[in-house]
């Protein structure tokens, strides 16, 4: 029974997965774009997933036994693999049309304060509608807005930038054993809260930063410190009786910028830690650095360096009819980023100076 | 042909004794002479559809119910009611309580539930008192409780009153809000029928579903199928609101004509205050709107039949659907726009705001469709509410997404040149409505996908 395989075929491409794995987490292991874009499922939180409608994918064939197509589009994040199964993602020109409708809906009412906001850089948001979504809006109404908010000494919340994926509530849920916060009100002016505004003083409380993936809650032990492409990532370790202490610090020279829990290459955190190491440990001896991020999201801050990541066995040709290609690469029309450059050689902090093209 | 109203103007059928005098509980009886699973057939056999909006075969629903050893199922019956124009549970509950307890009984005995729950709409407060009123009679008479009838059948019927959402009435979201929590639907599968409440198989029916058990098992499934054409088998309550001139509750077999039930005195006795006939929702707010030609007759020039068949004649593009059995009636002064912008209103103020497309997609066409209204719309606007309702539809995780979706759609389908005229003639569009337009006339319609 345990080494039971399924098949499943996603734009074409065949992979052998345990049964009970998700049509996204089959399309991980392809790697790639045929992965769908996802919002809100994160691996490490029971029950995420199904609300962004991110990565929503055609099953053109049910599985081997039932052929029959799925008269929807599914959530690939909470579809399940049957054997037999076909996909399609980006050789869909329903899924693409849809996705780009649910980049649109994500983007109508959110703020688009990028240049101040503490995520740029980092934030799945920019990346989604970067990739998927169209460069102009239709939408002509005022932006909802909420008040900005503390949530205890260390997290502000920017709820006005909230996607309501529902990842901190889980975190907020899971990882602590009180549930004390949660979402207020309904459709689109639902809110993040906390138990009667309440600070949020759970030893493990700051993941709920790492987990947003757009900047609604941000820590404010950083807050308009850096820019995160300036600040260089290093993986370090401290032996912390609370949490594993294996963190990512964010540097610039010898300073300690930022603390972050590690993240995979879908962004997910590696291990979570705890607020001890995150908000307090921001000195170069509280710990022992092993050398620079493998940064492999195509995000800017890895200046175009995909270190470690495997290259993709040129897939891509079987995706009949589609050049998933990136609109554009940031890469060659920014003069900050500099693939040439390797970020781990520079002395001292990164500098806007070291990306001059006369460098 | 009355099967659930048939005793409702009788002098206290609110009451126990009353009920029983006219022949209330004998289908528990009758019942408890029976297996679960022969009650399970006899649902089949009569071809009970659910009352509650999709239609979908009760018994089918039933033998769905998964029965894993050891472990608690549950009844939840839906009273939550809040689709805009559709009153007929609180009807039902309000003036013969006792039949939907004898229907849960009943079910509940075929179901193997021993707690069973009725969600009720917050807004309802004194139909709950109602309820517990009978519920307390029923079980000072021995019809509920411990070893009822000496069968060795333990049942308890709990009323739970809602928070005041309409989602609510989503069966997961139900599920959810009645174990305590915020009344989100869950993403499915798993279906209710294997992990309900608490995780536990559950069955989820409207009132009107479970009221219709009672004379299904008094008469046989067989009987009942009879009644009514087609799937469209026994009767169906529709609650009439609009501009006709007998608004109210009426029990009809599916056998009338959409014309005889709107003109007829026995039914509506026709538009009132000397207006014509616009347009009609005939299955509550969220179905499609059609014009009068359509409400009247099918694309292809047949007459159109209240019924979940005739009614649903040429899709989307020329039909509409029975849904929850509001129907909601238009006369000639009527808006199409406001009417449309109105509901979009409703969708937007109701969405739980879990995914993305329905969360914003509804505020946003409430938006739009603000504009129009008011003199402040553009021609691309309504091109760009087809899309914006097309982009929701089906990219849900619960049908609030779809039922937000389809009144737009049908609104610019059906409707597009009263939505141009909104933008050609801003001023006047404030002073006085479009009117009839061709729409009642019997026009050529094209039949198209
Ligand atoms: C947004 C929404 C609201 C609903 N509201 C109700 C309701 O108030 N009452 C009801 O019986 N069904 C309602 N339903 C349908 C239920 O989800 C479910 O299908 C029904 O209770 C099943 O009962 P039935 O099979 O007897 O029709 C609603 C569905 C949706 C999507
Ligand atoms: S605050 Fe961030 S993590 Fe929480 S729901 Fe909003 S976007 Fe998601
Ligand atoms: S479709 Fe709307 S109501 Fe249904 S789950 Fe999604 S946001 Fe909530
Ligand atoms: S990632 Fe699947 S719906 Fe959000």
């Amino acid at each position: 029974m345990s080494d039971q395989k399924f098949k499943v075929t996603i734009d074409n491409i065949t992979v052998e997965v345990a049964p009970g794995t998700t049509i996204l987490n089959a399309a991980r292991m392809i790697g790639g774009d045929v992965t769908p874009p996802a919002m809100c499922y994160y691996s490490k939180l029971e029950g995420s997933g199904g609300k962004c409608r991110t990565c929503l994918v055609e099953v053109s064939k049910g599985s081997e036994k039932d052929p029959r197509p799925m008269p929807k589009l599914v959530a690939s994040c909470r579809t399940t693999v049957m054997d037999g199964m076909e996909v399609k993602n980006i050789t869909s020109p329903k899924v693409l049309d849809a996705r780009k409708g649910v980049v649109e809906m994500l983007l109508i009412n959110h703020p688009l304060d990028c240049p101040v906001c503490d995520q740029a850089g980092e934030c799945h948001l920019q990346d989604l509608s970067y990739e998927h979504g169209a460069s102009g809006t239709r939408y002509e109404f005022d932006r909802r807005t909420f008040e900005k908010e503390d949530i205890g000494d260390y997290i502000s919340l920017h709820m006005t930038r909230c996607i309501l994926c529902y990842r901190c509530v889980f975190t907020a849920d899971q990882l602590t054993n009180k549930r004390e916060h949660g979402i207020l009100e309904r459709g689109d002016h639902a809110e993040i809260s906390t138990l009667l505004g309440k600070s949020l003083d759970n030893e493990f409380i700051g993941n709920v930063i790492d987990v947003c993936p757009v900047g609604a809650l941000t820590d404010k032990t950083f807050r308009f410190k850096n820019r995160v492409w300036f600040t260089k990532p290093v993986d370090a370790h401290r032996d912390c009786p609370t949490c594993s202490g294996k963190v990512r610090l964010w540097m610039r020279g010898d300073e300690v910028f930022r603390v972050t829990a590690r993240k995979d290459q879908w962004g997910e955190v590696e291990e979570w830690i705890c607020n001890d190491c995150r908000f307090h440990k921001k000195e170069t001896k509280d710990w022992v650095i092993e050398g620079p991020s493998k940064i492999d999201r195509h995000s800017v801050i890895s200046q175009g360096h995909y270190v470690g990541v495997k290259k993709q066995p040129v897939l891509i040709d079987k995706v009949i009819g589609k050049n998933p290609k990136l609109l554009l690469d940031i890469h060659k029309v920014s003069d900050v980023n500099r693939p040439e450059i390797e970020l781990s050689k520079i002395e001292g902090p990164a500098h806007s100076d070291d990306f001059k093209p006369n460098k | 042909m009355k099967l659930l109203l048939e005793h409702a103007h009788v002098e206290g059928i609110r009451y126990y004794d009353t009920y029983r005098k006219n022949g209330g509980y004998r289908s528990v009886e009758k019942a408890f002479k029976m297996t679960p699973e022969e009650i399970v057939e006899e649902v089949k056999k009569s071809g009970l559809r659910g009352r509650g909006g999709a239609g979908f075969p009760t018994g089918m629903k039933w033998s769905f119910l998964a029965k894993p050893e050891g472990v608690p199922r549950h009844l939840v019956c839906n009273a939550d009611e809040s689709e805009p124009g559709t009153f007929k549970d609180r009807y039902l509950m309000e003036f013969i309580p006792h039949l939907l307890i004898e229907g849960l009984i009943v079910s509940s005995f075929a179901l193997g539930s021993n707690a069973t729950y009725i969600y009720i709409r917050g807004e309802y407060a004194w139909i709950v008192d109602i309820l517990e009123q009978a519920i307390q009679e029923a079980k000072n008479n021995g019809w509920l409780g411990k070893n009822i009838l000496n069968t060795g059948f333990d049942c308890e019927i709990y009323v739970q009153r809602g928070g005041g959402a309409y989602i609510c009435g989503e069966e997961t979201a139900l599920i959810e809000s009645l174990e305590g929590k915020r009344g989100n639907p869950r993403i499915k599968p798993p279906f209710p029928a294997i992990q309900g409440v608490w995780m536990r198989p559950t069955v989820v029916n409207n009132v009107e579903t479970l009221a219709a058990v009672v004379p299904i098992i008094n008469n046989g499934g067989e009987a009942y199928a009879k009644i009514g054409v087609g799937k469209s088998t026994g009767t169906k309550l529709l609650s009439v609101c609009g501009n006709v001139k007998k608004p109210g509750i009426y029990e009809i077999d599916m056998t009338q004509t959409v014309e005889e039930f709107i003109f007829s005195d026995e039914y509506c006795g026709g538009i009132a205050n000397g207006k014509k006939l616009k347009a009609c929702i005939p299955g509550g707010s969220s179905v499609p709107i059609l014009p009068a030609n359509l409400t009247l007759k099918t694309a292809k020039g047949e007459a159109r039949y209240m019924n979940y068949e005739s009614l649903a004649d040429g899709g989307f593009a020329t039909g509409s659907m029975m849904g929850s059995g509001g129907f909601i009636v238009l006369d000639d002064s009527q808006c199409v726009v406001r009417h449309t912008m109105t509901l979009a209103r409703f969708y937007n103020h109701e969405s739980c705001g879990q995914c993305s497309p329905c969360r914003e997609g509804t505020g946003w066409m409430y938006k739009i469709l603000k504009n129009i209204e008011y003199g402040k719309g553009k021609m691309s606007d309504i091109d760009l509410l087809w899309d914006i309702q097309r982009k929701i539809e089906g990219n849900t995780i619960c049908p609030l997404g779809d039922a937000a979706a389809w009144p737009v759609a049908a609104a610019i389908r059906h409707f597009r040149d009263e939505f141009e005229w909104h933008v050609n003639n801003p001023d006047e569009a404030q002073q006085r409505n479009y009117g009839l337009a061709h729409y009642a006339d019997p026009i050529h319609v094209p039949v198209t996908a």
